[in-house]
């Protein structure tokens, strides 16, 4: 099997974050799809969704994969094999022990939960031991936080634009700076992968 | 910028909160540190300080700095009848068993500027229970206590206002309540008549009236576990015997140290009763 780091050892990492607007339903089940129930590494989730009502990603993803899925609890602990989805109309953030906090603080980049909400406080927590995903949408969002893993040292990976059902937010965070990849849906899933073997 | 640089910005940070606290006993030392770093360094751009520490300096010798400084520590995010369900849950199922106290006292913990105070007042006023009621309506910002005292809210607002109280089973037209001048609703001034606003710290400050029922929404979820226990311990002591807790749509007493004091009563809409 080819490996995504044929050059340098693979990164040890402690939780993954990913972020994900219009279009983000169809790629996050090819995400996901499949990751096996010894997947420890936790999965924290800004998909952004409409302020009002309940959400609905829990009873979806649910059916869609052997994690452990769940709406993000106020200061929950993060914990391993989970796949988190922030709340409708909450920002979610990252305490320094690794505690889960919510806020209504004014949306950014006209969301909330906002994606650079969750990436900036990711890597507060966890610095470079992180990996920051970043998929299809029609938003800004989310481009300034993965910057912010690629300096803190983080694995930051955009999903391939031209694949992508809206290209906007992938093209955003390509055009401040330069992640280690640039990938297809399917091989994301296959670097999740491989990262995990690695981390067990 | 690289990781070890942040941790120079949390160091600032709490120097700042140990600074404010020493000099003005606003006790910020147990919020969640990170929406309240967010709220810092937005803060730190509006003032256009080059550091966090520059704003230390500057809150610790001009206190109109730090009254500035403060407005962006709290949050002023509120609508009337936010989340309609909570507000049909008070009216369904909560207020039947207030109407059988001869008198009743209310505690709205954390008002910010009073959309859900006059949203109680209102539910009080059409359950027939506004007359008897007290409601003590609570904050540490005196700013936003003003604004909350005045009543005045912007009309913009109305519209999702009104939905919110028809959804909340409003029995009248929302209208009743207001009068429309220019920009700005006027909130009936009779709704107010059984309101004391009040400065109150839920971080320094104790229990100063026993209550029936105290709502206290999204709050919480900006204090870390320490303080949420603290406050967890005030509503218990000011609570009556069987007294109900109104928390935010995403806030619990279930995993804090008061958990086994308390009990679901309707868990959905985050009402809880004193056991």
């Amino acid at each position: 099997m080819t490996t995504f780091f044929p050059d340098r050892p693979i990164p040890q990492v402690d939780a993954v974050v990913i972020g994900a607007s219009a279009g983000g339903l169809q790629a996050l089940t090819v995400l996901v799809e499949g990751l096996s129930s010894r997947f420890r590494l936790p999965l924290l989730v800004v998909q952004h969704i409409p302020p009002h009502g309940s959400s609905c990603l829990v009873s979806v993803f649910q059916n869609k994969t052997k994690l452990r899925v769940k709406e993000v609890d106020e200061k929950e602990l993060v914990s391993p094999g989970t796949l988190y989805f922030a709340a409708p109309d909450y920002h979610l953030l990252v305490e320094e022990d690794y505690c889960l906090s919510l806020s209504q603080c004014e949306a950014v980049n006209f969301s909330r939960p906002s994606i650079d909400v969750l990436f900036e406080s990711a890597v507060d927590a966890w610095g470079e031991r992180l990996v920051g995903i970043l998929l299809t949408g029609a938003s800004e969002d989310g481009a300034a936080g993965l910057e912010k893993v690629h300096w803190a040292g983080g694995l930051t990976i955009v999903q391939e634009p031209t694949e992508a059902q809206v290209a906007t937010m992938p093209r955003a965070a390509l055009q401040r700076f330069t992640p280690d990849f640039i990938l297809p849906l399917r091989e994301i899933h296959r670097l999740l992968c491989e990262l995990e073997c690695r981390n067990a | 910028m690289s990781a070890s640089s942040w941790q120079g910005v949390d160091i600032e940070i709490k120097l700042l909160v140990e600074a404010i606290y020493l000099r003005y006993s606003y006790d910020f030392r147990n919020y969640s540190l990170a929406s309240l770093k967010r709220r810092v360094l937005l803060a730190q751009r509006q003032l256009e300080c080059a550091s966090i520490s520059e704003i230390q300096h500057r809150v610790l010798y001009d206190p109109e700095v730090f009254m500035e400084l403060l407005q962006y520590l709290t949050i002023p995010v509120s609508e009337m009848f936010r989340d309609p369900v909570y507000y049909l849950a008070l009216r369904e199922k909560v207020m039947p068993v207030l109407r059988t106290y001869p008198s009743l006292k209310i505690w709205v913990a954390g008002c910010s500027t009073g959309e859900e105070v006059y949203s109680i007042a209102i539910l009080l006023h059409e359950e027939g229970l506004l007359d008897r009621s007290i409601i003590y309506a609570t904050d540490i910002n005196p700013h936003s206590l003003k604004q909350a005292q005045r009543g005045i809210f912007s009309l913009d607002n109305v519209p999702q206002y009104t939905r919110n109280y028809q959804l909340a089973g409003g029995r009248q037209s929302f209208a009743d309540y207001y009068t429309a001048a220019y920009e700005s609703v006027i909130l009936d001034k009779s709704l107010k008549e059984r309101v004391t606003f009040a400065d109150h710290s839920l971080a320094t400050d104790s229990v100063f009236s026993e209550t029936h029922f105290i709502s206290c929404r999204n709050v919480l979820i900006y204090f870390n576990k320490d303080l949420q226990n603290r406050t967890f311990g005030l509503f218990h002591e000011s609570l009556c015997h069987r007294g109900f807790l109104g928390l935010g749509s995403k806030e619990t007493i279930e995993f804090s140290s008061y958990a086994s004091y308390f009990e679901y009563f309707s868990k959905e809409e985050r009402v809880f009763r004193k056991l």
